[in-house]
């Protein structure tokens, strides 16, 4: 099973169109502390390892680094994980935690998922799904369709996320989608954070078809 | 691929006549189809001979008319040839009723037949399966007439990979009114399979709701048969079984353990409009309410009865099920108050629940039926009629049936289903309305005419 690192997955995605962090791979203190001192406190920080499909079980997460000394304390922790190939260092995005994903169905080829709550998505459950590729329509129903949708739109003083960026994140993956129906099984853009303004790929993971186990037909 | 021959055959051949065992499917088969539906029917038997007095062919060709459908009841190896013969002597088609083939591991001797079939435009049903009920025309189910429960002719098709679910439901088609126009039993589904069905039952004048029981579509063609039901003019109802999740593969990404297969298919079906049925109990309400309207609706609920109780659960059953039963304005209860028998004026809840009590006359309940018939505030009508009740009479069922035809709004009733209400529910029932035997029933009817649109 292989899968695309974080890096090189939302290189791909920006280039689709869609929204991501400004970051940085690198693999010394000083390119690190750099890049965080141009994009400004805090930042995050991810382990980029070949060895590591869910970063975050590895303690390969640091969110909230607010200094020079942290950066360099963290990029020395990572160093010492598992197949450690260097650092990515991003602006942190604040907003609502959603959920994309992608996977390709064996009876209806690719769907699209929008869920709520980003990395606690498999707690909450609160889902929808849809066959791509999705129009303007099915995305309004897929937000309808969420439990907790009105946070989406709002709640107690909190302002409204763009829809209309959301509307366009999803349309745009999911036509990115039906163009590697082929090469792969599934995709996670988890957390996607979408403000008032935008709509923000945070993470990305892409799963890759297994060849070996394919139903060549 | 045209199926006329499968379906309205004027002349048929049961392929594997026993001479002398009574009981052998190919027997019962012909038998019933000899004795009771209008294709005329041929016996047919390698050996040739007499089966009570009529020739038995040897051969598909030796049948001095044109074949329309062959029904094939032979040993799996056997089927290859016959089908063979069959293509040779211009028969339009075939049910293979024979098991033994991809479902005992012969994918060989399917695939085989699969292959001839393709190469000759020939259709074929099966195989391992009962085939099709297509009143007047034939039936190549082998289960003796006088053991079938048959529903009356009636406006819904079903399409079943399992043949024992698909006589099940006809019976229940038959205990709960609902009319059936055809009814495929498509077994191991080699070449005719649901997509082609949908196709062809979209076309069909004779029907005007499509079901489906559904253990699985192969690869991609979910997405085909939604793509299709989403173009279909008519109502498509779906049961699926295989709701655990299967397979043990490893799981590396959040998007594939959330989204299971069944999940997946759930979601995108009711994306395409086609109406998902969770178990059979919905798949025969579906079925009823679906035949008879085909309008879609929000799901704002008006429910008129004669006890309190029987407004109470119905209130909480529609809630339950996404329906909502919005309370009626003063202004309007007080219109409908000057409306009703003067007795009732003082006793009658009129909010919505419109509870007419036990009091109630039949011009009560009319009144209360137009009145719901006329507000944008509802727009279906839940009739919970009480046979029990000592002011009604034998007409209100049919009495306010009418009121659908003039005022174009849903109705639907539940009546107790006893023998001696039975004038009731006929009383709807032959005017078209939906009647279920429990007030769930008749919410489950509603539910089904407000899923069936894309979301």
């Amino acid at each position: 099973m292989g899968w695309v690192l974080e890096p090189h997955a939302k290189r791909l995605f920006s280039m689709a169109g869609l929204d991501v962090p400004r970051f940085t791979l690198t693999n010394t203190v000083e390119e690190a502390v750099q890049f965080a001192q141009e994009v400004g406190y805090p930042i995050v920080a991810k382990v980029v390892s070949p060895r590591i499909v869910h970063k975050s079980d590895r303690d390969g997460v640091a969110v909230g680094i607010d200094s020079d000394e942290e950066v360099a304390e963290t990029f020395n922790r990572f160093r010492r994980i598992e197949g450690f190939i260097g650092m990515l260092v991003e602006e942190m995005i604040a907003g609502v935690e959603l959920m994309v994903g992608a996977k390709i169905d064996y009876q209806f080829g690719p769907v699209i998922l929008l869920g709520i709550g980003g990395t606690g998505v498999e707690i909450y459950r609160d889902i929808t799904l849809r066959m791509a590729p999705l129009r303007t329509s099915d995305v309004e129903s897929m937000v309808k369709g969420l439990k907790a949708g009105r946070i989406l739109e709002g709640y107690r003083g909190s302002e409204p996320i763009n829809l209309s960026e959301l509307t366009r994140l999803l349309v745009t993956f999911s036509n990115l989608v039906m163009d590697l129906e082929e090469f792969i099984e599934s995709i996670d853009l988890n957390p996607v954070i979408c403000s008032s303004t935008n709509c923000v790929v945070a993470d990305a993971r892409i799963m890759l078809t297994d060849w070996e186990q394919r139903d060549i037909t | 691929m045209d199926f006329t021959p499968l379906f309205k055959p004027k002349t048929l051949a049961v392929i594997g006549i026993s001479l002398h065992n009574d009981r052998h499917p190919a027997n019962v088969i012909y038998n019933k189809n000899n004795l009771r539906f209008q294709a005329e029917v041929f016996p047919v038997n390698d050996r040739g001979g007499v089966l009570q007095g009529e020739t038995v062919y040897s051969r598909i060709s030796d049948i001095p008319q044109t074949v329309d459908l062959a029904v094939i009841v032979v040993r799996a190896e056997m089927a290859p040839n016959l089908m063979a013969e069959c293509i040779q002597a211009g028969v339009g088609g075939a049910v293979v009723i024979s098991g033994g083939f991809a479902e005992t591991g012969r994918t060989d001797l399917q695939d085989h037949l699969v292959c001839m079939a393709r190469e000759a435009d020939f259709p074929f049903i099966g195989p391992n399966c009962l085939g099709i009920y297509s009143p007047p025309y034939m039936d190549t189910f082998f289960l003796p007439s006088e053991r079938m429960v048959r529903p009356d002719r009636g406006r819904v098709a079903l399409v079943s990979q399992s043949g024992g679910i698909l006589v099940d439901h006809m019976t229940k088609f038959a205990e709960e009114g609902v009319g059936l126009s055809l009814a495929v039993s498509i077994g191991n589904k080699a070449q005719i399979r649901e997509l082609d069905l949908l196709r062809y039952f979209a076309q069909d004048t004779v029907t005007d709701v499509i079901a489906f029981y559904v253990e699985g579509f192969e690869k991609s063609e979910g997405r085909e048969f939604v793509l299709a039901a989403g173009h279909c003019p008519k109502p498509v109802i779906v049961l699926k079984t295989g709701k655990t999740p299967g397979g043990d593969r490893a799981i590396f990404s959040h998007t594939a353990s959330i989204a299971g297969d069944y999940e997946v298919f759930s979601a995108v079906i009711s994306q395409y409009g086609v109406v998902e049925a969770r178990d059979e109990y919905e798949l025969v309400s579906y079925c009823e309410a679906l035949s008879c309207y085909n309008q879609s609706i929000e799901g704002k609920i008006g429910i008129i009865t004669a006890s309190g109780g029987h407004g109470a659960l119905a209130v909480d059953t529609c809630l339950s099920h996404g329906l909502s039963v919005p309370t009626l304005s003063e202004q309007y209860q007080a219109e409908l108050r000057k409306q009703v028998s003067p007795r009732l004026r003082a006793i009658a809840s009129l909010s919505n629940p419109i509870d007419l009590t036990g009091s109630a006359v039949d011009d009560d309940f009319i009144a209360a039926a137009k009145f719901l018939s006329r507000r944008g505030e509802v727009d279906c009508v839940l009739i919970l009629l009480l046979p029990y009740t000592p002011g009604i009479t034998s007409d209100l069922a049919a009495r306010l049936s009418l009121i659908y035809r003039q005022e174009g709004k849903p109705l639907i009733a539940y009546v107790p289903h006893v023998e001696k209400y039975r004038i009731f529910i006929e009383g709807f029932e032959f005017n078209h309305i939906p009647v279920a035997h429990s007030i769930e029933g008749a919410v489950h009817m509603a539910e089904a005419v407000r899923k069936c649109q894309p979301c």
